[in-house]
């Protein structure tokens, strides 16, 4: 690893300063900057850690969301989201591993966008809000392909609100050794119809399979997606599994989503 | 260079470190704490998991100064006041919980941190739990007997394994 300056600030907007510096980057949790960080294929001139800003730590319910500040570890999802919505703390349970969820934080998952991460599915499948330090964005406009997000340079996600389903679940297909999702599915149940998004499968990262969404807003049981089949092309394709496999999976876990669905 | 400051097994302790030093280094280069093990340096082994504030964390992904001010708890602090083995140290010798030990120290802190947020949990649990802990030699077997005799539960339906 190549050395750089750290800062730690305490608030979002002393955060929002130190970012201006040139080549400064922010730090989450960093289960995925610092392995990066050690295999040099990132050289910032500082890091500005966001860890110590406890207003960024948070979950609550309001207005029928849930809000988790972009600070707030996987860990702390797990436990505090059970009650309320409890697809998505069963999802924050089965990141990695406890020591890694406790130091990983939603808005470090959301702003790497990795194409096999857990969080960017429910984020997509529920529509959810990504507020930043200037703005908000919808989910929709946020994920922009594999390691892409509508963030702006030094932006900080401050908080995510995910407006809490009828019925939810997700379905991870895990790769043993990493603990991504070799494949993940996030259905969610609204009144106003359901949504289906797709994580791990596709080179462009998370996407909506929308013929399914149609299909399961009509008649919400795994009967519905039966005659559907998912295009293999543009999948990923590697030693865990070729493209024709991961499509499979698509198909196979938005079944078991929507019959597991709570 | 930055100056860092922590508690490490309830002992004020500071000195100096780079941005890019490693939480693990401080510990074992620094302070000289050298029970805390580097297995792999890539977040998969757990072999140089402790506790900062109260929850495991793997030590060779987290930055010195980012522990500013923090609780920091690692194997060192396990045994009793009197250098006696703690209860889980005691159970890892008793069910042979260990071979060559590379694993132990981050085996020994996992299993702290699940018994605080989970005195008693089944045997299914202490295997999902310890996940992001790699041991080259036990098999797991002993290792998951060994927490759950900590745990002060009877063992003896496993035992014959
Ligand atoms: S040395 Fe830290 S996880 Fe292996
Ligand atoms: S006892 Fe040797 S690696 Fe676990």
């Amino acid at each position: 690893m190549y050395n750089f300056d750290f800062e730690r600030p305490s608030t979002v907007d002393e955060a929002v300063k130190a970012l201006q510096a040139e080549d400064a980057q922010a730090l989450g949790g960093g289960q995925t900057l610092i392995p990066t960080l050690k295999q040099r294929l990132a050289a910032p001139a500082k890091l500005v850690s966001l860890a110590g800003i406890a207003a960024m730590r948070f979950v609550k319910t309001e207005g029928g969301k849930l809000c988790v500040g972009g600070g707030t570890p996987h860990a702390v999802v797990a436990d505090e989201a059970a009650k309320s919505f409890p697809a998505l703390a069963k999802l924050a349970a089965n990141i990695g591993d406890p020591a890694v969820r406790n130091k990983g934080t939603v808005g470090g998952s959301l702003a790497n966008n990795d194409p096999s991460a857990c969080y960017p599915s429910a984020a997509l499948a529920c529509g959810a809000t990504i507020v930043t330090n200037s703005r908000e964005i919808t989910a929709d406009d946020f994920f922009q392909g594999m390691f892409e997000t509508a963030l702006e340079e030094g932006e900080i996600i401050t908080e995510v609100r995910f407006p809490i389903p009828q019925a939810a679940n997700y379905q991870k297909f895990e790769q043993p050794a990493s603990r991504f999702a070799l494949t993940g599915i996030f259905v969610a149940k609204y009144p106003d119809g359901v949504r289906v998004a797709v994580t791990g499968a596709s080179g462009d990262g998370v996407f909506r399979w929308t013929e399914a969404e149609k299909a399961l807003s009509a008649n919400f049981s795994a009967d519905a997606i039966a005659g559907l089949s998912v295009d293999p092309d543009g999948m990923i394709e590697d030693l865990h599994g070729s493209a024709a496999y991961r499509a499979h999976l698509v198909k196979v876990l938005t079944g078991r989503a929507v019959t597991a669905a709570r | 260079m930055p100056k860092v400051s922590m508690t490490v097994n309830g002992k004020p302790v500071s000195g100096e470190v780079e941005g890019r030093t490693l939480l693990v280094q401080f510990l074992r280069e620094t302070l000289g704490l050298t029970g805390t093990h580097v297995g792999c340096d890539t977040s998969q082994c757990g072999a140089c998991t402790v506790h900062v504030g109260g929850k495991s964390v793997k030590s060779c992904t987290t930055f010195a100064l980012d522990c500013d001010g923090a609780e920091v708890a690692t194997i060192e602090g396990m045994a009793n006041a009197d250098g006696s083995l703690g209860t889980i140290q005691q159970a890892f010798q008793d069910h042979h919980g260990l071979q060559c030990g590379f694993c132990t120290p981050g085996m020994v802190m996992s299993a702290a941190a699940l018994l605080k947020e989970n005195p008693k949990p089944t045997e299914a649990e202490v295997r999902h739990y310890l996940e992001g802990n790699i041991c080259r030699c036990t098999g797991y077997h002993n290792i998951v007997k060994a927490i759950l005799a900590a745990s002060g539960q009877d063992i003896s339906a496993i035992a014959a394994e």
